[in-house]
């Protein structure tokens, strides 16, 4: 008779004299049980982490503005420099990893309407007392001159510099188009639509395809234009005015607009009939918008006191940030390393959030490292069950906020009530197609 | 010509060979049956899927190679010439011929003046507990006989099982169950659970469950001491319970032969089937939740498919079987008055539809021990027997799964080891709602089509009565009616719809002999002849 038993000795499993534990695996699915359910719980515990560890808001740069904020820019060369513009007209530059004050100066009378940084690390800023200054925060202390002024004919509202070559847009009630190489202060060139005379709300280079440039105005229009033909290229015209542009950094072609009727859009410039996506959940007009350095995310201020980010690819907000103290957003910002939102509001602050709200900065362990990674992977793949979807999409809104959503929200349905009820008692050879809720907002393009 | 013609033939070969080698993979590792991406129209959809299924695939061969690392065989017991019988291999012959660790893991434990006693094996089979009718409870690391705590609890103690680990255990006493520590304090006393007569502890759920005298199924969670369900069986004093270790349902054995299966989402039986024909002794399930054993006071042994609710086969034993265990590997160990016979093969010869198994692989006893109930040691190749004269440890090779997961039970783990194994369990522990006959329902797509759905959530929906649609559906040959008792009312199958049906059809046949008559009677005795018979 062949016989044999199991028989394992324990200094197989820790050698003796050594504290290391053997770990053992046996991938058999009948040694682990209601691997579903397990998993299951597992996503339902990691999404629940990520809710409790949700903290979002760093701190506040420095003292802040004594006014509002009402425009800001980064650094292109460096990771930890931006400025912002205030209502009282004083610029400040900030490091952000001290969250210090680096340099400042009362650099207009007025608001100041764009702050903008230069390939050379200079800085511009135009405001509402119809000059453009350039400053040199790297090199000269606070309070120091500008190193040349520009004087136009009517107030700007807003600045852009081009990728490469040394000159700059400005807006007013057209495109103004200054060289830095050139000692003279008037404009190289101005663009305008012909038709046009209303003021223009923003400007924007597109930075990878240099020449294009993209602006809005009070006149609902967002206007593209080509410095190359040095021409107007093409105009839509939306239901309502739009606050603010950014062009993706990754795609060239595509661009997103804050609008004044409480929704983003983003459109691709090829082909404009119809938006990309449209990007729906404030309560108030949106006053900012900037893609992240990746493209696959975007951030909005709004005057409803909130910032909110955005899938790129979805309809419906991923996150909102606000705290008590928040006033009106005026302007928001990805930092260059994707990994935290700057927003300048109306209390004169200029606060730091992360940019995903449960991420911890720091070295993190490889252990710890493949943990998250393993929780991010459990939440996507249950994300479809109810108790998952609950708690991911759960936050805690600040009342007005919650209240003038539950209204719009009943506003909107009354409307699209109204109309379909018209529909139903129109001739059949009288019924128009159904609106696109992506071409909705469009009311007329030009080329 | 030639040359390429050899080329493709060894290129089929390898492809054959790697064909093969998924196939056993997917067989052992794999998660259902693969998507068909080819009739998807949604090109994103499909590239998702198609990056899904090669993922999934993947996996499954990466498991399949991770097997080179398993480092221990399972044991066995085969006879060499043709007239040797394994059963005949007696326990003193099996230690002579293994080595001296393994021979003594096989021991007796005499103890005469408190039994019959019961047994159990901690989940990684480490510690055991011995628990005797009349009030002696033990506990001990059977591999160093160490012994842990010992009580006398001076009552009648029916069924004593451990909790998630080897710190707790709990004891169905005279009149209420009991939780003590390793150390034999009592922690708790679950006056709720009335009369215990066995226990049941779901490990994943952290759910201790009792039968009582009276007939009630009661849950308790061992992690936050909240009672989560009592249910009544209705079926008098229980024999026997058990629980499917692969979906955490709990099999109750019953005077008149049934066994009806329970979650705690039910108040009534999930399943309710007749296994014998006289009362039910013991059940046992095997690990995969594909068969389960029963020994009743019939003197039969019956394997039951329960995925299919079929009886496979049925063995008879000389007196009736009081306690009936499965292994890991499938052994399963049938104990009747002073034997135990232990059998190998079962469930294979059941699915490959093949006849009974003829001969048990092992067997034990004769001693004038009356069996009490047994119970296999994880991850060893022993079987704790309980008799009335005390406990006996035998060895019985390749019952036991040679190769354990540290990270689901490990035979080997040290303190700190355990803590982080508790807090983990605790952390994945399932909740009792997540109980039901298919462990993997979470997550899988619901196929009700969205039709279906609507017409549920809405309020004023009155589901769709079977019976009126065939109460004035025709006449003549192919009426509805007849068409539905001919095609589906002739089975064995007797239900209410049936039962309807043929209500249904008696009063059709009643209204037309009158209907007749009346005509009849109408036309007169001499024209009556021509009425219309069916109309």
């Amino acid at each position: 008779m062949k016989i044999k038993a199991l028989s394992r000795s324990t200094a197989s499993q820790q050698a003796p004299g050594t504290s290391v534990v053997r770990q053992q695996r046996n991938l058999d699915p009948s040694q682990h049980p209601f691997e579903r359910a397990r998993e299951y719980t597992r996503a339902l515990n990691a999404i629940k982490m990520e809710r409790m560890f949700a903290a979002p808001f760093l701190g506040q740069m420095g003292d802040g503005h004594v006014d509002g904020v009402y425009s800001m820019a980064k650094d292109p060369g460096s990771l930890e420099r931006f400025a912002s513009g205030s209502g009282d007209g004083v610029v400040k530059v900030w490091d952000l990893t001290t969250r210090e004050e680096i340099w400042n100066t009362q650099a207009h009378e007025n608001m100041i309407k764009g702050v903008c940084w230069t390939p050379e690390r200079k800085l511009l800023s135009c405001a509402s007392d119809k000059t453009i200054k350039l400053w040199d925060p790297y090199n000269t202390t606070s309070e120091a001159p500008p190193i040349t002024s520009y004087l136009g004919s009517s107030a700007f509202t807003g600045v852009t510099h081009h990728r490469t070559s040394p000159s700059f847009a400005a807006s007013s009630s057209v495109i103004s188009i200054y060289d830095l190489s050139r000692p003279s202060s008037s404009p190289s060139q101005t663009l305008h639509w012909p038709t046009s005379v209303d003021t223009i709300t923003s400007v924007a280079f597109n930075q990878t395809e240099t020449s294009i440039l993209g602006s809005t105005a009070i006149d609902r229009s967002v206007i593209l234009y080509d410095l190359r033909t040095s021409s107007p290229v093409h105009k839509m015209t939306l239901k309502l005015a739009s606050n603010a542009i950014a062009w993706n950094p990754m795609e060239a072609f595509n661009f997103a607009v804050a609008n004044e009727d409480h929704n983003a859009y983003i459109f691709d410039m090829r082909k404009t009939d119809r938006a990309l996506n449209v990007l729906k959940d404030h309560v108030a007009a949106v006053m900012d918008i900037e893609f992240s350095p990746t493209g696959e995310e975007l951030v909005t201020a709004s005057y409803d006191r909130t910032i909110r980010l955005w899938d790129r690819a979805r309809g419906h907000s991923r996150d909102i940030y606000h705290t008590k103290r928040m006033q009106r957003v005026f302007s928001a910002k990805f930092t260059p390393d994707n990994k935290y939102v700057l927003s300048g509001s109306d209390d004169g602050n200029v606060r730091l959030w992360r940019a995903k709200a449960s991420d911890r900065s720091g070295v993190k362990s490889a252990r710890q490292r493949s943990k998250l990674e393993y929780d991010q992977a459990l939440i996507k793949r249950y994300s479809h069950m109810p108790e998952i979807r609950r708690i991911k999409r759960q936050r805690h809104l600040p009342k007005p906020i919650k209240k003038a959503g539950e209204i719009k929200r009943e506003e909107l349905n009354a409307i699209k009530r109204r109309e379909e009820n018209v529909r139903k008692h129109t001739k059949k050879e009288d019924l128009k197609s159904r609106q696109n809720e992506r071409e909705k907002m469009i009311l007329a393009r030009e080329q | 010509m030639a040359d390429s013609g050899s080329k493709q033939a060894v290129m089929t070969a390898e492809d054959r060979a790697a064909k093969q080698r998924l196939i056993e993979a997917q067989k052992a590792y794999g998660r259902g049956k693969a998507v068909s991406t080819k009739a998807i129209r949604n090109k994103k959809l499909r590239s998702t899927l198609q990056a899904q299924e090669a993922k999934q695939k993947q996996a499954v061969l990466q498991a399949k190679d991770s097997e080179i690392l398993l480092e221990h065989d399972a044991g066995f017991l085969e006879p060499e010439g043709e007239l040797e019988r394994t059963y005949k291999v007696r326990q003193d012959e099996i230690k002579e011929s293994v080595g001296i660790e393994t021979a003594k893991k096989g021991f007796e434990l005499r103890l005469n003046d408190f039994g019959p006693y019961r047994a159990d094996y901690t989940r990684n089979g480490r510690n055991l507990l011995l628990a005797g009718r009349k009030g002696h409870v033990a506990t001990m690391d059977w591999r160093d006989g160490k012994l842990g705590c010992e009580l006398n609890l001076n009552e009648t103690v029916r069924d004593a099982r451990w909790l998630h680990n080897n710190q707790f255990f709990a004891v169905a006493q005279k009149k209420y169950v009991y939780i003590y520590d390793h150390q034999g304090t009592e922690l708790h006393c679950l006056s709720k659970h009335l009369e215990p007569l066995y226990l049941e502890f779901l490990p994943y759920h952290y759910l201790l469950a009792s039968v009582g005298i009276s007939g009630y199924l009661k849950y308790t969670d061992t992690s936050i001491g909240q009672t989560v369900a009592e249910l009544p069986t209705r079926l008098g004093r229980p024999t026997a319970l058990c629980q499917n270790p692969h979906n955490a349902i709990l099999h109750v054995g019953h005077q008149n032969g049934t066994v009806t299966l329970w979650s705690p989402n039910s108040q009534t039986a999930l399943v309710k089937a007749m296994v014998h024909k006289g009362p039910v002794r013991s059940l046992a399930i095997d690990r995969q939740g594909r068969y389960m054993v029963s020994t009743g006071q019939d003197q039969r042994m019956n394997v039951w498919d329960i995925r299919m609710f079929r009886e496979v086969h049925s063995y008879s034993t000389y007196q009736p079987g009081a306690s009936v265990a499965i292994s890991d590997r499938g052994l399963t160990a049938v104990g009747w008055g002073t034997q135990v016979s232990v059998w190998r093969g079962l469930f294979d010869a059941a699915l490959a539809d093949q006849g009974k198994v003829d001969s048990p692989y092992m067997a034990w006893g004769g001693d004038g021990q009356r069996i009490e109930n047994m119970r296999w040691c994880p991850y060893e190749d022993i079987l704790g027997v309980t008799h009335d004269q005390g406990f006996a440890s035998i060895l019985v090779p390749g019952a036991g799964e040679p190769n354990f997961d540290s990270l689901e039970a490990n035979p080997y783990e040290n303190a700190h080891q355990r803590q982080e194994a508790e807090v983990h369990s605790l952390l994945t522990k399932l909740q009792p709602d997540m109980i039901s006959l298919d462990p993997d329902v979470i997550g899988k797509l619901d196929t009700i089509s969205d039709k279906k759905r609507q017409e549920e959530r809405n309020p004023d929906h009155k589901p769709q009565d079977h019976m009126e649609k065939l109460k004035n559906r025709g006449r003549g040959r192919n009426s509805a009616l007849r068409k539905y008792l001919r095609k589906k009312g002739r089975g064995n199958v007797i239900d209410e719809k049936r039962l309807k049906a043929e209500a249904l059809r008696k009063e059709h046949a009643e209204r037309h002999k009158n209907k007749l008559r009346q005509e009849r009677e109408e036309l007169g005795p001499a024209l009556g002849r021509f009425a219309k018979k069916d109309s």
